[in-house]
Formats: structure tokens, sequence, C-alpha cells
């Protein structure tokens, strides 16, 4: 501090006085940056402690909604007899059941303990529901690959080959299933939490993730060649709705609350993953651009992803917008 | 209770866990005076790793918050605000206001001289340790298993079974549980207060408790001591603390904490939730949004292939 700083001025004042009158009256110095919190809350330390998770878990969330979410069109797709669309589909999800676990098991603290997560099944525990969900929709999905992949080479005859018809049905069709919880369960895992930039988008979340789950899986496919007209409109369906959420999203504010969102810069992943998946291909897909449509569509779903969990680690450390959530 | 010698809950031993009974802390920073006994002796007794020597420049507190390697934090918080019937005012001793002329708002110094003439200052310390929710979202969310109530009420997390999965990190309204970065040891887990429940097991009071030099922190029965941290209440204000109030959240969803304590102004201040809720209270509208989300991709995927194929 330089000796002619306004408090050091007031200190000088207050020097004379007390020489002069023996006496100061009034306030003395107030010491900037002094131990005295200027902010609500206790020096600025978070009152929540921000996620720890690292860039495996938004990873896994891309992975696992698209896996999740191509099982759901493998079995439409097999429905309506489009047996080479329904193959590719379910390699997509079978191969998200391959690098979900993966992930996830990098991502915890002591990876050799990941099967401690089969001691219990916890209806209460978002976690424990999404460990259940994806071992259930893991078994639909590889034996039903491996089912579809053994129907498509025509090795069998007879009832054989009906009753191999028959369980590349249901597990395709269990995959679908579990499929959509896979997708939409991780909204519900980060929307239950005391993170208020999550919490307060518990509804939002699902939806979202949800929905460009199933606009990747979409978008994949076709990127893998499968040009037809019914995942085109899945992939409008799934821009249609993106454009919806970020609307609503950019008037759902809560103010300080959910500041992370609106006024930090990691709020601009979630936007920017927003207009990728929302109205750019939309429009692209609208001017006959559907590769780039859907390359769109997954760099903006896999963006997202990231944005919420650098969103979760801001408002987590943010004691303002804990304290600002639970006053509205 | 100080002046209870060997009598005092904190002291004598006891059988809460062979008889089942609900045990607390009860905190009360009126009579703390910022020794960090509790810190050093939690860190001592369970072997907590030490989590780095940083200057915070935040008065006498270089702790900062709770955390997996610090299980008792021992707050210095710095207001300028009064402390009870605290005189403040000029600090020229030749001639100080008279006494009566305080207690006396008729007196000649008007209440505004009064006022102007303040500088009021106090330092207030609050050793904050995990609160043991009645609803704790860490116990909740946990998918292994690892973290259960124990006989005495207190939450436990169970070292050998946590797999480090962190989401009872994001899932504690009080930020109390972390994981443990490497390189400290035991690195991966969570980590947070377990209530000494060795020491309690042994019919022994927590190490915290069992050092506090002025029973700021007083161990015992959870009901004995709501009472005893009533009556403080009541105590202080008649003192003229007339913003000392209890912290203990019973009209939330987490409907009271077991280690509850006394605070002086907002619970805001010390960092605390003013109403914190536990996280599972979001999961229906969560799941409900899943659900109608899973219905319409089903259906959405249905139609496309039945009108466009």
């Amino acid at each position: 501090m330089t000796s002619n700083s306004p408090s050091e001025k007031r200190l000088e004042e207050l020097r004379e006085q007390a020489w002069k009158d023996g006496v100061v009256p009034g306030k003395g110095v107030d010491v900037a940056g002094g131990p005295i919190p200027r902010q609500p809350g206790y020096y600025s330390q978070p009152v929540v402690k921000p996620p720890v998770w690292t860039w495996e878990i938004p990873l896994y969330f891309f992975v696992g909604g698209l896996g999740g979410m191509s099982a759901v069109i493998a079995s439409a797709a097999l429905s309506f007899h489009h047996l080479n669309l329904a193959r590719a589909a379910l390699w997509l999800a079978a191969a998200g059941a391959f690098l979900s676990p993966i992930l996830l098991i990098m991502d915890l603290g002591r990876p050799r303990l990941f099967i401690n997560m089969l001691r219990v099944f916890k209806p209460q525990s978002a976690m424990s529901m999404g460990v259940w969900i994806l071992v259930l929709f893991s078994t639909c999905a590889v034996p039903g690959l491996i089912a579809l992949e053994l129907l498509a080479l025509h090795l069998f005859t007879g009832t054989m080959d009906q009753l191999l018809n028959i369980a590349a049905g249901i597990l395709t069709f269990g995959s679908a299933f579990f499929g959509t919880l896979l997708a939409t369960y991780t909204g519900v895992l980060i929307g239950a939490t005391a993170i208020p930039a999550w919490f307060l988008h518990r509804v939002f979340l699902p939806i979202h993730f949800g929905t460009a789950g199933l606009g990747s899986a979409a978008a994949l496919l076709e990127l893998l060649g499968h040009r037809i007209a019914a995942l085109n409109a899945l992939g409008y369906y799934a821009a249609a709705v993106e454009s919806a959420l970020l609307i609503w999203l950019s008037i759902d504010k809560h103010g300080v609350a959910d500041r992370a969102i609106h006024e930090h810069g990691s709020g601009w992943l979630i936007r920017i993953g927003e207009i990728l998946t929302g109205p750019l291909a939309l429009v692209l897909r609208l001017f006959g651009q559907v590769p780039f449509a859907a390359i769109s569509f997954l760099v903006g779903a896999l963006v997202s992803r990231f944005g919420w969990i650098a969103v979760g680690k801001v408002s987590g450390s943010d004691p303002e917008s804990v304290f600002a959530a639970e006053r509205l | 209770m100080i002046g209870e010698g060997i009598q005092s809950t904190n002291q004598r031993k006891h059988s809460y866990v062979n008889d089942h009974v609900e045990v607390g802390f009860f905190t009360d920073p009126s009579v703390c005076i910022g020794c960090k006994a509790c810190e050093v002796a939690c860190k001592e007794w369970n072997q907590v790793p030490d989590d780095g020597f940083n200057w915070s420049g935040n008065s006498y507190d270089n702790t900062g918050h709770l955390g997996a390697s610090t299980w008792r934090h021992v707050m210095f918080l710095e207001q300028d605000r009064r402390k009870g019937n605290q005189i403040t005012g000029p600090m020229g001793l030749p001639n100080p206001i008279p006494h009566s002329e305080i207690q006396n708002p008729q007196s000649d110094m008007s209440a505004v001289a009064l006022a102007e003439a303040e500088d009021p200052f106090r330092w207030v310390f609050l050793s904050d340790v995990c609160k043991h929710c009645e609803e704790a979202g860490c116990l909740e969310a946990c998918p292994t298993g690892s973290i259960v109530r124990t006989e005495v009420g207190s939450v436990l997390v169970q070292n050998d079974v946590c797999n480090g999965c962190g989401y009872c990190v994001v899932s504690c309204p009080f930020g109390v549980i972390d994981r443990r970065p490497e390189p400290l040891h035991d690195a991966g887990g969570a980590f947070k207060c377990t209530f000494c429940y060795d020491r309690q097991k042994s019919g022994l009071v927590p190490a915290c408790a069992k050092v506090c030099p002025t029973e700021s922190i007083v161990f015992g029965r959870l009901d004995d001591l709501r009472a005893r941290g009533a009556e403080r209440v009541q105590q202080l204000q008649q003192g003229g603390y007339s913003d000392a109030q209890l912290y203990d959240p019973t009209e939330t969803s987490v409907r009271g904490i077991h280690a509850f304590f006394l605070i002086l102004g907002e619970p805001e201040a010390y960092g605390l939730p003013p109403k914190p809720q536990v996280p599972t209270i979001y999961l229906k509208s969560a799941w409900i949004s899943a659900f109608a989300t899973a219905i319409a991709s089903v259906i959405a995927a249905l139609l496309a292939f039945a009108f466009f194929s």
C-alpha cells in the first residue's frame, strides 16, 4: 500500500486528531481486502462441493445416449423389416454397451472396486439405477446383436431359425427399453444433486440428454451410409426438440442461482451445443445438407454434455448460487 | 458441560452404541476460543493425511473448508458487528463514553451520534463438522452401499467398500464429503467425519469433543443436546446476543441434523446453507421427465419408420 492511498491519508488524520484532542471519534479505516468478508458466505468458500468427475463422464453421457437410442432405432427398424439398418443400429448399441462401462470404471477413484456397484439395488440413488440399467441394456444388446447377425447369415433353417428370430426380436426390444432409460437417466443423475445449475434444470436435462441421444444415433447411422427418409425424419424431430430446448433454456433463467449457465464462459459450451444440435442442424437438413446436419448434431451433442459438467463445477463452487437457489 | 468435570458427557464412558441411543454434537461458538485442538485431535486419532499447508489470508483460518482430509474445521469469522452487549466506540481512553450513557438511551448522547461513533467488531469461532443428517444426501446417493447409518444414528462411510464414484460429493447439501485425491494415503475413496465410530464402540467420546478445552463441542445424547442447545440460546439472548439461534434445519427435507450448531447471525456467514434440501426430493420430477422423453423417443422412432419407409 502506498503512503498516498486514501486509507493511509485517513490514518494520518486520525493520528493528528489523537495527538491534539486525545480522543478519536468516528470510524477508523476500512481495511480493503482485510479479513472481513464483503460477499455473502464464508470467505467465498464453496457451500456445496463441485463434482469431481473428469472427461470420462460427459463422454459416457454421449456414448451411452447414442448407444441407448440406437437400440430404439434398431427395434423400430426391425418392426418395419429394415434388417440391415437394424443390424447397424444394434452394432452401435453394442459398441455403446462396451464403451460405457470402460469410461465409467476409468472415472472411479478405485476402479478395481467397480463390482461393488452391484452389491445393492437402490431406487433412491440415480447412480445405482443407472448401473442396473446399463447392465440390463448390455445383457440385451450384445446377445441381441449376435442373434441378429446369425439370422442375417442364414445359417439355420426351420424351427432353429424361428427361435433365433424370436430371440433377436425380444433382445432387440429389451435393449430398446433399457436403451431409452440409459439415454435419459443421466439427466436424472445430475438433476437430483445439490448443484444449483443442475437441480434447477432437472426437468430439462433428461429431455435434452434423451433427445440428443436419439438425434446422435440417427445422425451416426446416416453418416454410416443409411440415408433413408425415416432417419432424416428422426433427425428433424431431434433438431426441432433441441431448438425448443434452446429457447426454453434462454427463457428459464433463475438469476444468481443458475448464473453459471447464463453468465459464465462454460455456459457457452451448452449454448453452442444447443445451437449445433438445434437450429443449425435443422437449417442444414432443410437445405438437404444431411451429412453436415448429422455432423453438426453429433458435435453439438458432445459439446453440450461437456458443457453441463463444466457448468456444474462452476455452479458448485459458487456459494452465492447455492444461497440464491434456496431462496427461490 | 463446563464445571461438571469428569461427570461431563464429554469425559465419561458410555454405551450408546450397545444401547442404540441417538447421539449428536452440539457446537457452541460463544465459548469457542479458536484453538483448533479439535482439528488436531481428529487428524491424529483418525490418521487423516495433511492436505497442504496453504496460507489463506482469511483471518487465522488456513484450513479453508471441510473435505476428504479435513473432518473438523474451525471457522474464524471477522464481522463488523456487535457481539452481545459488547461496548464499542472510539478507542481514545481519556474521554470514554460513560457506561450509563450506553445503557440509557435518554442520555445526552443521541443514538445517531453513538451509531456514528461505533466501530463494532466481533470475532466468532465455530468448529464445523459433518452434520450427520436425519435424511442424508450422501447416504441416499451411494450406489455401493458403502455409506450406512450406524446404531447411534450417525452416517458412516465404509472405506473398504467405497469405489470412489463421486456421487455422494455432489449429493451432500453441506459440501462435507469429498473424494481424496492422489497422492494421499487411501486416495480415490470418499471420506468425511466418522463420528469416531471406532471410539464410540469402545465407549469413548469422539476425539474432538474429548479434547475441546471449553466444551464448545459437546457430545451426548441427541435429545439432551437439543434441550441444552435451546436453553443456551435463551441464555445468550438474555445476555444481549440477540442474533443467537440454533442451526438445525428440521423444517426442510433434511429433517434435522445430528451435529447441530448454535450460531450468531445468519447461517450464510458460516457458509451454511439456510434451507438445505436432500437431493432425493428432485428425483420425482426428473424421473417423470426421463420417462416422458423415453416414451416420446419410442413413439417418434415408430412414427418415423411407419410414415417414411
